[in-house]
């Protein structure tokens, strides 16, 4: 190797700090979780926050601006930046929430934090990538231990069902993406997004190349869950231990999403007359359905399922904008999809009864008169949900709406908006069950200190979201900018 | 390149010899014989094209790993492997027809095959002069795909963990052996005298 490929490979380790950082973290607790064994697993959990947050203390620090690293292959820019907070920041949400989760449901083994971790190196990797390859192995990377995850309690016959379910459809959507990125390649001669997105601006979009982004697409709108690509969310939120539930639907949503973005604005910017009509599908097809289908929906979990659907169907509108404004909406939207989303599985958690988990939307009657506090909080998470102002979930709302409405889809403004009416039902049932429905019998218990912080926490940000939005909306428009050179 | 001529219709009748003798053959100990013969007579093939790297990556591969677990798997499982043959004669005939829907495919592909005019200029990483293929792919593989190359580790990793977590049960009460405790057992614990009585019984 030369002296000059020797300051390139220091300069590319250098932009790839905080993934090498995750991967022999996550590695040495691996080593140190099998050593100690279970019984230690609450100190390796610790251990894994710690890293997280070493990693996101990284991720803030090394680098300005954009930075090609790998022959071109992996890309940070403030864009990558962004996501890859947000993807830690629901990371560190899943280990916190399941300390005391695990260890009631006796499900305590120190693998849990490992997974999380490997799943967010995964993650980290896609929000990244920047050829077709690298998008693939982060993309796996996370699945792999997605699916692991989901059958967590293996003794739980819903919880085998539910790995089982996504591995099946998770390899077909794989089998899906891959084949198209294969297409693509095909066509374009390069798996390289700046080269595909050259040929692409150069040459136009012969059929292959088009059948090729139809099958990427649709990879990956089955990862972000949006209709026709959802039927495996209902069952797999409801199996799936609560903690893992929240981790799907918190970073593993972010981190789809902002793949989703790269590859939608990066090596297929030019083909966006192509894209347009797939992307504004699905956001309709989504918003529709998850407003639609979670009506009759008893289940809690079930119920956030369809909700993260619809949610993902407002999210996509921004898409369909194609402007720097459309992407920085949908940024903004989903940290406060997150924080909304945390908040209420936290609420969730605290359902138990009899030592075990209930889910049903009746479990929650009355609690405005056995647990007023929980009870104010959980509604102001479901009015935040459902869109009514101030909260932050009207101001998600609001700016990937403007964004669609600048780009002069009314239609699709107007779809949204009645979509968020219909939705609004279902969230306003659960108000009224707690607060107007003759109580049912007590949950046995509160949350535990670091969960009641962490749904303050959400609470608090949903609420005051208003008071100060600069910092949020400012890192998103420098996020949204870079994907706009 | 007379030499070369002659080496690839060897390789390639032995080749096809093989292959025929992997789904022919009675014995499915000698099937997989056969087809260990079949891989080296493609890796062969793959070094007359100057693929030496794939050469030996399909007799690492597939001979060292998938043909000995092929030859694990049939001598370990109790499977009637002529049994399971007897009626493949009969799907010889739909056999055929695949067989010529998916050549006729191709055939139509090959037809009609076109690159888009600007894919040309954009190869990523187009072969290197004056360098083997083995190491042109060692230089890309250990510097621009690195990470990918480690991620794949990383993949297997998980897939390992995710099999001892969903499969790996200590259940209470199992004979583990324990060397230690064998060898550190006396006579007095293991041997007792006991007088046995005419007639009676312990």
């Amino acid at each position: 190797m030369s002296a000059v490929d020797m300051i390139q490979f220091n300069a590319d380790v250098m932009a790839s700090t905080p993934e090498i950082a995750l991967g022999c973290g996550a590695m040495a607790l691996l080593l140190g979780g099998v050593f100690a064994g279970d019984k230690w697993s609450g100190l390796v959990t610790w251990g894994c926050v710690a890293l997280l947050c070493g990693v996101a203390a990284l991720v803030l620090t090394t680098g300005e601006g954009r930075v090609l690293a790998f022959g071109g292959t992996f890309i940070v820019d403030p864009f990558a930046r962004f996501a890859k907070l947000v993807v830690l920041a629901g990371s560190v949400n899943a280990m916190l929430m399941s300390l005391d989760y695990l260890r009631d449901e006796k499900l305590t083994r120190f693998e849990y934090p490992v997974l999380v971790t490997l799943a967010t190196l995964g993650m980290l990797t896609m929000i990244s990538a920047n050829d077709l390859i690298v998008l693939y192995v982060g993309l796996e990377l996370q699945s792999l231990a997605l699916y692991v995850l989901a059958s967590f309690a293996r003794d739980n016959a819903r919880s085998s069902e539910a790995g089982l379910k996504y591995f099946v459809l998770g390899a077909l959507s794989s089998g899906m993406l891959l084949y198209g990125a294969s297409l693509v390649y095909g066509f374009s001669g390069t798996t390289n997004f700046a080269g595909i997105a050259q040929v692409i601006t150069q040459s136009g979009v012969p059929l292959g190349l088009m059948i090729g982004i139809v099958f990427v697409l649709a990879g990956l709108a089955f990862k972000v869950s949006a209709v026709p690509f959802h039927m495996w969310t209902p069952d797999v939120y409801e199996g799936s231990p609560t903690p893992v539930t929240a981790f799907f639907a918190a970073a593993a949503k972010v981190a789809a999403m902002a793949l989703f973005l790269r590859v939608v604005f990066g090596p297929f910017a030019a083909a966006e007359k192509e894209w347009f009509q797939i992307v504004t599908f699905l956001s309709i097809a989504s918003m529709l359905w998850g407003a639609l289908a979670a009506i009759g929906q008893t289940n809690i979990k079930r119920l956030m399922a369809y909700s993260s659907i619809g949610h993902m169907g407002y999210a996509l509108i921004g898409f369909a904008a194609g402007t720097q404004s459309g992407v920085q909406g949908v940024l903004i939207y989903l940290v406060i999809y997150l924080a909304m989303t945390v908040g209420t599985f936290l609420c969730i958690l605290m359902m138990r009864r009899d030592g075990k988990a209930v889910e049903d939307i009746a479990d929650l009657s009355g609690l405005s008169r056995r647990d007023p506090t929980t009870a104010y909080l959980l509604a102001i998470l479901m009015f935040s949900l459902i869109g009514i102002p101030p909260l932050a979930g009207f101001w998600g709302k609001w700016f990937v709406f403007l964004a669609a409405i600048q780009s002069g889809l009314y239609f699709l403004a107007v779809i949204g908006f009645v979509a968020s009416v219909v939705g609004a039902f279902y969230y306003l049932r659960i108000i009224k069950v707690m607060f107007f429905d003759e109580p049912a019998l007590p949950f046995e218990k509160s949350l535990g200190n670091v969960n009641s912080a962490l749904l303050a926490a959400s609470c608090a940000f949903v609420v005051f979201f208003v008071v100060m939005p600069a910092p949020l909306i400012e890192a998103a428009s420098a996020a949204a900018k870079s994907l706009f050179p | 390149m007379l030499l070369a001529t002659i080496a690839f219709y060897l390789f390639s009748t032995v080749l096809i010899a093989a292959a025929l003798l992997v789904v022919s053959a009675r014995n499915p100990v000698h099937s997989v014989l056969f087809l260990i013969l079949a891989f080296f007579n493609a890796a062969a093939l793959f070094v007359l094209l100057g693929a030496e790297f794939l050469a030996m990556v399909l007799i690492v591969v597939y001979v060292g790993a998938v043909a000995v677990l092929f030859l694990f798997v049939v001598m370990m499982l109790d499977i009637d492997f002529a049994e399971l043959r007897r009626d493949a004669l009969s799907y010889v005939p739909i056999g055929l027809a695949v067989g010529a829907v998916l050549l006729g495919e191709l055939v139509l592909v090959g037809g009609s095959w076109a690159i888009a005019p600007g894919a040309t200029g954009v190869a990523a990483n187009p072969t290197p002069a004056g360098v083997t293929n083995t190491e042109a792919l060692g230089r890309i593989l250990y510097t621009t795909y690195v990470h990918v190359f480690q991620e794949a580790g990383m993949v297997l990793l998980v897939a390992m963990i995710g099999a001892i977590v969903l499969t790996l049960r200590h259940r209470a009460g199992v004979k583990r052996q324990n060397a230690a405790a064998q060898i550190g057992r006396t006579r007095k614990q293991a041997v007792e005298l006991r007088k046995v009585r005419p007639g009676e019984g312990l």
